[in-house]
Parts: structure tokens; sequence; C-alpha cells
């Protein structure tokens, strides 16, 4: 059986894309760190490739807003092969940046105009935190067989999820593309730090009518095993796979 | 000539030397100005503009450590003895790490950064650097090419390292300094913290580095001139380490472009701060073009397409070219160099210290595979000269030479410094206080600004980006627990890990630097030993930062403090593998008064573990655990935060024990690795209740103690709960394993004091009696109090 083939877009200021690359590999996939640069000069294609990846990090510097740049990058440099990825029902994940990359381009949540944006956080400032991330029912194949409640850390300044309208909103919830919003550790909704950026209705992660593009703030790569937990040393847990990981395997299982 | 101006020294006297060094902000002092003078007699004519502003750099305090490498008198008088000798800074620290003789120590005192062996195929490098100065006068951009400028040190090493990880260490002034009195042109230090610390926020987090080890000191002491340490660690291969330029190389300057920041860095960095500084001093950061540059050189090193590096700092192209081309020569044609804007004195892109360039050398048949791999990433990349073997350094500017100096007078040239300074030792004296209100004290104790948490800094860093941190800075429940140290796992294949951790306390340096150092050193191992690293695997990096040395009481007190460091580093068997010293930090308002810092050290450890899985936090596991105390206390309140509470002078200033302590360290070490400790937490500024206080935060659990067991010098609840000894931690253990504990610290001052119990709330028995009951809220309440 042919191997799932991963393809992490950097650019300037990608720095996520050491550690997501690893993620996959480990989850039985073959990743591999592209620059945009190599796509657009079609030393590499897109069509190559069964997921692209929009890791962490600070596009072009973040300079005029989180993910702004590279979303114009896409949209003006390299649509027509991201249209024919979504098209053949590929998968696309965006993670914190990538998140933002993915929203102000567009292609999440309808693959329209930007609907969506992420905006800076309410404390007004990068914060690195754990958060627990209450999986909601959702349309995408992704988040079988993971618990209600998750933790993984968030490592944003721009990352409170605002759509533009009610009407909005509503779409996204209606639809069940909403992936996981912010708890506490039994899963109530809760305001800051549980909710660490402030989002609307608590919303960490989107997908998208498909289920296929996943958009989310938190970060999975970074917690692949337990020991990244930050009190792994205090459960004596036996699993050394994270849910987070699960994730990282549902997606190379979807080909295979 | 028409791009370079030529400045007449030849007739000048001493008083008109004096003046040209002082107008051009050369910081040279007349004995220099003369060895100049001297050189261009011997030539026949003057030096240009570029030649002076190149040795001035080259020989400033920044970039050759003149006072580190003069042969300095020392006087030091004991009880109306005294004791004198010749003494040189650097060889004594040096000396520890050949007398230890380490094989694992692969490259020290040399490059950029030092390098220890982490197993067959990689090194580790490690760099701590300081950006004072800068970050006075423009906190946020200074602080931030203060972290940018060690990434590139750690890019620079060898053939380039990948950084892994930042560390961040800040003093300023109280953040209640009344405004009032602060003289004009100084920054209030609540300014001064909000910037240096968004500064190291946006650059560290931009670099996708994570931040996860320092800490924050606040004392009025620096109020004129805070001290930001930025440090970064890497990993190498260790076929990588060593470099060498080759004749008929190409000088290739890569990343950012040439501007008019940053010029008299160096210099300017070497001198006192004055009202009037310009602010062209402070170089402009811009993450981005170092993150770009940092991706693609690493590509470039394992292509093995350059032969040789190092970074542009301090000093600009002069230092970096200068120090490349010293043992073959160089000729540089300036006007190759891409600048940012027109307009630039050709002597000015030629001192420029502006950022997130590197310099490389290149053979001829890689220059044009380099240039196109660094374009195909958005990264400049232009040749700019060649090293020849000429031994001279020539800088052309089109068609005229406006550099022409011998590398033998520009690098051995300085003359030789011959300083002379004393240091008087004060009698210690114990002194015991009672404030009569234990319970008043340690909150008090907590809500220090030392002592108390620095969570909101720290939640802004990013601290895990890149997937190796194990071992957070925060940790325990809702994370609100504080690290010893940060555990990080450099593979992503393996569980090999490196541990990292530091040690400042500048408060004991009033008292006597000679045990500050040994105070420093034993912090930053235990800090390391607690999180589970090796005594016997750290290897230690120095920071001085000096107030005015020309000051004989200062060098004395700075001379004083390497000999504790030399002591001590031997006695706990630590090498040196890299260090850094800062002089001149002090301020000179308009009457003349000089306002020196205390002399502060840091000392930043980097251990090694085989298997990050085998180590321990400081968070309180389990209710029904015992709580030992290890290591016994003693009357030591000098420098305490105790007796800064209670405003009291005078007392003891703590005393390293490495005979007992280094043999308990490594106890430490086999019971943590084979799981016997649960959480440990060493003992330091604010004493044995500190410990246990952060302990429970970090467990959410409560724990009774009864202090009367914790082994003391004298049975008094003040010294037990507040004296500042060393030697000590505070382990947790289930009951299950006391034997085995029991068994391993046999012969041990150790005792039981307690157990943890669920109720969040301290009870403090001192026998039967009992002394006080806090509810964990109050202490976390006091904990958290810092704000900003």
């Amino acid at each position: 059986m042919a191997k799932v083939r991963v393809l992490i877009l950097r650019v300037g200021g990608t720095n996520c894309d050491f550690e997501t690359e690893w993620a996959f590999n480990l989850a039985g996939g073959i990743a591999e760190r592209v620059h945009i640069n190599q796509i657009i000069k079609k030393e590499k294609k897109l069509k190559d490739y069964q997921i692209l990846v929009i890791p962490g990090g600070f596009s072009y510097g973040d300079d005029i807003g989180a993910g702004k740049v590279l979303a114009n990058e896409i949209r003006l440099k390299i649509w027509e092969e991201i249209e024919r990825f979504i098209e053949e029902k590929k998968v696309i994940l965006g993670i914190c940046n990538g998140f933002q990359v993915l929203v102000k381009s567009g292609i999440l949540p309808f693959n329209t105009k930007q609907l969506v944006t992420l905006e800076w956080n309410d404390s007004g400032r990068f914060e690195d935190r754990w958060v627990y991330l209450k999986i909601e029912e959702n349309v995408s194949p992704f988040f079988k067989d993971i618990p209600e409640i998750i933790r993984m850390p968030v490592a944003h300044a721009e990352g409170k999820f605002l759509p533009k309208n009610e009407k909005v909103l509503h779409k996204i919830e209606k639809n069940k593309q909403v992936i996981f919003r912010y708890c506490d550790k039994d899963g109530n909704l809760k305001g800051y730090p549980y909710n660490p950026n402030g989002s609307i209705n608590n919303i960490a992660g989107i997908c998208s009518e498909d289920g296929l593009i996943i958009g989310m703030m938190p970060h999975p790569e970074r917690c692949v095993l337990k020991y990244y937990y930050p009190d792994f040393l205090k459960f004596g847990n036996n699993e050394i796979f994270t849910p987070s990981f699960k994730i990282f395997q549902n997606m190379i299982k979807y080909f295979t | 000539m028409k791009y370079a101006r030529e400045i007449y020294i030849l007739n000048a006297d001493e008083k008109e030397l004096i003046e040209i060094s002082e107008k051009n902000l050369l910081s040279l002092n007349l004995e220099e100005m003369k060895k100049i003078k001297e050189y261009f007699s011997f030539l026949g004519r003057n030096p240009t503009d570029c030649e002076l502003e190149c040795i001035a750099q080259t020989w400033s305090e920044h970039c050759c450590h003149k006072t580190f490498k003069a042969e300095i008198e020392y006087y030091e008088k004991e009880r109306n003895v005294t004791k004198f000798e010749r003494i040189c800074l650097l060889k004594e620290i040096m000396e520890v790490t050949e007398i230890l003789n380490y094989k694992w120590c692969i490259s020290v005192f040399k490059d950029n950064a030092g390098v220890i062996k982490l197993n067959e195929k990689w090194g580790v490098a490690f760099k701590v650097e300081t950006h004072n100065h800068p970050s006075a006068l423009e906190p946020y951009g200074g602080a931030g090419t203060g972290i940018g400028g060690v990434i590139r040190d750690i890019l620079g090493v060898g053939l380039g390292a990948k950084p892994i990880l930042n560390t961040d260490v800040f003093c300023f002034g109280e953040l209640d300094y009344p405004y009032k009195k602060l003289p004009k042109g100084v920054l209030h230090p609540l300014r001064v913290f909000r910037g240096v610390v968004s500064g190291v926020r946006d650059y560290g987090n931009r670099m996708g580095i994570p931040t996860g080890n320092g800490a924050i000191i606040f004392d009025n002491g620096y109020v004129f001139n805070c001290l930001v340490y930025c440090g970064t660690v890497g990993i190498i291969p260790i076929d990588k380490v060593e470099k060498k330029v080759k004749e008929g190389d190409f000088i290739v300057v890569v990343g950012g472009k040439t501007g008019r920041d940053g010029i008299h860095g160096a210099t300017f960095s070497s001198a006192s701060l004055k009202e009037d500084i310009p602010t062209s001093v402070v170089q402009i950061g811009n993450p981005i073009v170092e993150k770009k540059l940092q991706d693609v050189l690493l590509v470039a090193r394992d292509k093995g397409l350059f032969n040789s590096i190092t970074d542009c700092g301090a000093g600009g192209f002069s230092s970096a070219i200068g120090e490349m081309g010293k043992d073959l020569g160089a000729v540089v044609y300036l006007e190759k160099v891409p600048l940012k804007y027109e307009g630039l004195a050709p002597w000015e892109i030629f001192l420029s210290e502006s950022q997130e360039r590197m310099v490389l050398s290149v053979s001829e048949e890689n220059v044009e595979k380099l240039i196109e791999l660094f374009n195909s990433e958005d990264v400049e990349a232009t040749v700019i000269g060649r090293f020849l073997k000429t031994g001279k350094l020539t800088v052309y500017y089109k068609d005229e030479i406006i550099c022409d100096i011998d590398m033998e007078f520009l690098h051995k040239g300085v003359p030789e410094r011959k300083l002379k300074c004393f240091f008087e030792k004060k009698e210690e004296e114990k002194v015991t206080y009672k404030s009569g209100n234990l319970k008043r004290d340690i909150l008090k104790v907590l809500s220090n600004p030392n002592i108390a948490s620095k969570e909101e800094v720290i939640h802004q860093y990013d601290h895990e980006v890149g997937g190796r941190t194990i071992l957070k800075p925060l940790v325990g429940f809702e994370s609100r627990g504080v690290s010893d140290g940060v555990v990080l796992k450099p593979f992503y294949d393996s569980y090999e890990g490196i541990i990292v951790a530091c040690g400042i306390n500048p408060f004991y340096g009033e008292i006597d630097p000679y045990y500050m150092a040994g105070n420093c050193i034993e912090e930053c191992i235990r800090n390391i030993v607690s999180c589970g690293g090796d005594p016997e695997k750290i290897a230690i990096l120095d920071n001085f930062c000096w107030g005015n040395i020309l000051d004989e009481e200062e060098l004395g007190k700075l001379v004083r403090c390497v000999k504790g460091c030399k002591d001590f580093a031997l006695k706990y068997k630590v090498p040196f593998i890299s260090g850094k010293d800062s002089l001149n930090n002090y301020f000179k308002g308009k009457d003349g008064r000089i306002v020196s810092i205390p002399g502060t050290l840091l000392i930043s450890g980097i251990g090694i573990i085989e298997d990050i899985r085998k180590i321990t936090s400081t968070d309180f596991k389990k209710q029904g655990n015992l709580i030992f105390v290890l290591g016994k206390t003693y009357n030591e309140f000098g420098g305490s935060i105790y007796f800064k509470i209670n405003k009291i002078k005078g007392g003891i200033i703590p005393k390293p024990r490495p005979e007992k302590t280094l043999p308990l360290m490594k106890k430490i070490h086999y019971a943590i690795k084979n799981g016997i400790i649960r959480s440990c937490h060493d003992c330091s500024d604010g004493g044995l209740i500190t410990t246990i206080c952060e302990m429970m935060i970090g467990g959410n659990l409560g724990c009774k103690v009864d202090f009367s067991k914790v082994i003391s010098e004298e049975k008094s609840e003040e010294i037990i709960l507040f004296s500042e000894s060393c030697g000590r931690f505070v382990v947790e253990i289930e009951k299950t394993n006391l034997k085995e504990f029991e068994k391993i610290f046999e012969g041990e001052e150790i005792s039981c004091i307690g157990e943890i119990i669920e109720e969040g709330k301290l009870e403090g028995f001192f026998g039967l009696k009992k002394l006080f009951e806090i509810s964990l809220d109050e202490i976390y309440k006091s904990w958290r109090s810092l704000k900003f």
C-alpha cells in the first residue's frame, strides 16, 4: 500500500514545521517540508500529496495581521493547485498561524470570501498556556475515538475566533463545523483563562462543510506523547500516545 | 580623499588625542591613542576615520575584554592582614576547565559559544550575552536585538548550530520607584520592565525558539542601568564544530541589509551611560529576516557550502571580517554591501551593527551554489571581498582604499592594561531577628517581587515551540507551580535530554562577592539536580555585570568574585565552557556623581541526562506522601529576603559546603533516576518556607509540617523558616519507598518534617506548639501579587 504523503508548507517565519513533520511521520505518513517558492516554481507539485499542512509560526512576521500575507500569496500565486486539491477531497490542516491563513484566505469555513477572523486576544498579548478542549459532534472524520475532553497548548497573540455576523456563526454551528471549544477540566464552557483569547462561543477549531479542511488554534503537534503534558510526572498513565496524536493517525488512516 | 576623512593625529598632543577619542565616541584612553599614533607615525601617515573606528571597535572592552585579560595587582585585606597577588581574571576562569579536563567539553572559550558532547554524533552549544546599555535606552529594541544577537552567536558557533532554547534573566529597579527621584533621561523601571519583556517576547517567539528558563531580580541598584541577559542553546553535529577560513575564500554577507543603526554599539557599550547618548547606537531588529536566515543557513551547512562563519554583532563587518581574517588578511569592497538606504559614509557601512547579518567564508567553487540557495528562500547573499594572504585588513570604497592596517597591530597592538585594586573583607557577624509574627513574615516574603510568581511574564513567552520542551517553566496544577529548570528532549526520536537552569543573587555580593560566586554556582547546580540532572554532567557559563571598574574598590570586588568562581567551580567539579563580561554599568549624572550597579554574576548551567522520563518536578504530587528536608540549616541571613523585608542589615552570608553537598546531590540524582523521589525543589532565596509554599501551589495540595524536625544549627523558628543556607532540598517520598529512600541517604543530614494533606492549607508546628495555619489561597494570592 502506498504511503500517505504530507506536504508541510513553509515560508519565511514558519516555526512549527519540524515537529509537525515528526507527528505525521510518527503516525505513518511521509511528511516533507516544502518552501512555498518550490511550489510557485513548480519544483514541487501539490497533486503529489494527499495532505497539506500549514503549520504554526509567524508567516512573514504577521506584519499586517496574522496570516494575511500568506493567505494572499495562496490566493494569488498557487490558487489553482489549492482549488484542485480541495475539489479532489484531499485534506488540509491549518494549525495556529495555519488556521489564521485558512480563514483569511476564506478557505474556511465555506471556501468563499473571508467570513471569519481570528482577532487579537482579549488580553492584548501573546500567551502560551495549556487549555482543555471539548470535542463537539462534528462532520469531520478525524476526531473519532478521541475522549470528549482533551488538552493541548495554545500559543498565539491573535486567536479570538470572530465570525462576521450571527448568520455566519449560526451556519457554522448548525452545519456541525465546530470541532472543539475551550472549556474547563469538566467540560464547562468558561471565560479567561479557560477561554484563552475570548473566542466567540469558545470556538477553538472548525472544519469545512465536508469536514476535510481543518483549522485550529491549539497545537496537537506539541503533545503527541504523554511526556509533553505539564503534569505527566503526577499521573502514572501507561498510554504513551496522546489523543492529539490520534488526530494525525486518523488523517493518515483516512487515505489507507 | 573622496570617501574617507583623514584624522590628524600625527601632530596631536596628549590633550588633543583624548579630544579626538571623546569627540568620535571611540572610548579609547590616552595610552591606547598614543599607541595608535605611534603605529601611524611608523607608517608615515594619518589614519582615516574608518581605520580609527575599526581599531577603536576591535580594542573596545566589549570586543577584546581588556580588563579580563589585564594583569591586575590585587590586595586583599582581612583582619588587618593584607595579602597581595598578581592575577589575570580570564586565566583564573579558564584554569578551572583546564584542571578538570573533561573529555566531553568539546569547544571552550574559543568560539562564539561553548560546546559540550551530547552523544556520539551531537554536541550542544550554549552562550549567554548581555544587552544592558541598549536596553536602558530603548528597552523594547534593546532586549529584542539582545536575544537576536545571542541567537546569531549560536548560528555562528562552529559551522552553525540549530537554536533550540532561549533563556532570559533581567535585573530591574523596583517597580514602585518614585518618578520624582529619576534623573532626566532615565526611564522608569516599570517602563524598562514592560519594554524588555515585550522585546524578548516578540523576537524570541517569532524566531520559533522556546524561552524556557530565566529569572527576574528587582533592586534599586538597577534603576539607572538595567541588566538584560539573553542566552541561547543549540545543537550541532560534532563534525561541524571545527571551522577554518581558507586562503582565497570569498567573503559573503548573508541576511539583512546594512543601515545606520547600531553605530558605535561596541564602543558605547563599553562606556558609562550619560544623559545625552545618541539613540543611533541602538540596533533595530527584524526577527523574520533572522528566521529566514537561520532556516537556509543550516541547509547550507549540511551541504558543506561554506568553510567558516561568524555573526555580525558588535563592531559589524569590522569585527566579523577582522576576526575571521586574523591569520590571513582580508580585502573588502564596501560599495558591494547591500544597504537599507543611501547616504551612509563608508566607515559607517563597515562599523554598522545592523542586525540579522552573518559573514561566511566560501570557496570559489561554492559561491554560486550558495547564493542560489539563499536566494531560493528570499535571503540576500552578496560577495563583498576575499580572504587573501596579505596580513592586512584592506577596505576599498570604489577605487579608494579607506582602510589598510596590519592584522597583527589590530589584534595584538592593544596596550596591555595594568590595573590595581583592593578588597577589604568585612567581618561577618551573626544577627538574629524576631518580628514576632511568622504568618505575616511568610506572606511578606512570598509577595516580595524577587520571590513572587513571574507567571504573567512566562505566559507571554512561547516555551514549547519546537516540540522539545518536556519540563516547562510552569508546572503542576493549572501550570501554577514554578520549575527549577527546563528539561528539553532535543531529538524527536530519542529520550536523551538536556536540563538548563541558572543561579543569580546580587544581594549576597554586597557582603562578599566570593561567596556570592559560590552560591550562584551551587544554586545553578542544585536547580539542575532538582529536575533530575546528574551533578557530574553539568557545564556552566559565567556572565559578570559590573560597575565602574576604574574604581579600585569596584574592581577589587570583581576580582574577589572571580576568585570565588574558580574555587567553587573546582570544588563542585563543574567546568566553565563560555563566559562574558559587561563592565562599566554605571550612570554618570550631571553633577559627576557615579552610580554603579551591584556587582552581578549570572551562572547558567547545562546538564545532560540519558532519559527525560526519569526526571521530577517541584509540585507536590499526592496526599499522604512524606516531606523530607535534605541538608542542614544554619544561621545565615546575610543578603536574605527575610532581612530585606524587615530592613535588617548584616548577618552571615550562606556558605557553600561542597564537601557535603556534592555527595548529597549525587544521591538525589540516583534517587530521582530510580523513581524514589516524587517531587524535589531546592531551597534558595526566601528560605525553606518559600520552597514548601511553592511546592504546595504547584501541587494544589496542603501540608502539615513540624519545623522542629529540621536539622538546624540553632533551634530557632526564624532560622529554620527563612535562613537561606545552601545545600538544602525539599523532597516528597511515597511511604512505600521510605526504606529504600533511607538506605540511599544513609549517613546524610536528612529529616522527615511532615506529610502532604489534601486540604489546601499549611499547618506549621514546632514540636507540640502550633506556629500558624495559612490557607493555600492566601499563600497563592501573596505569591501572585506582582502586578505590572
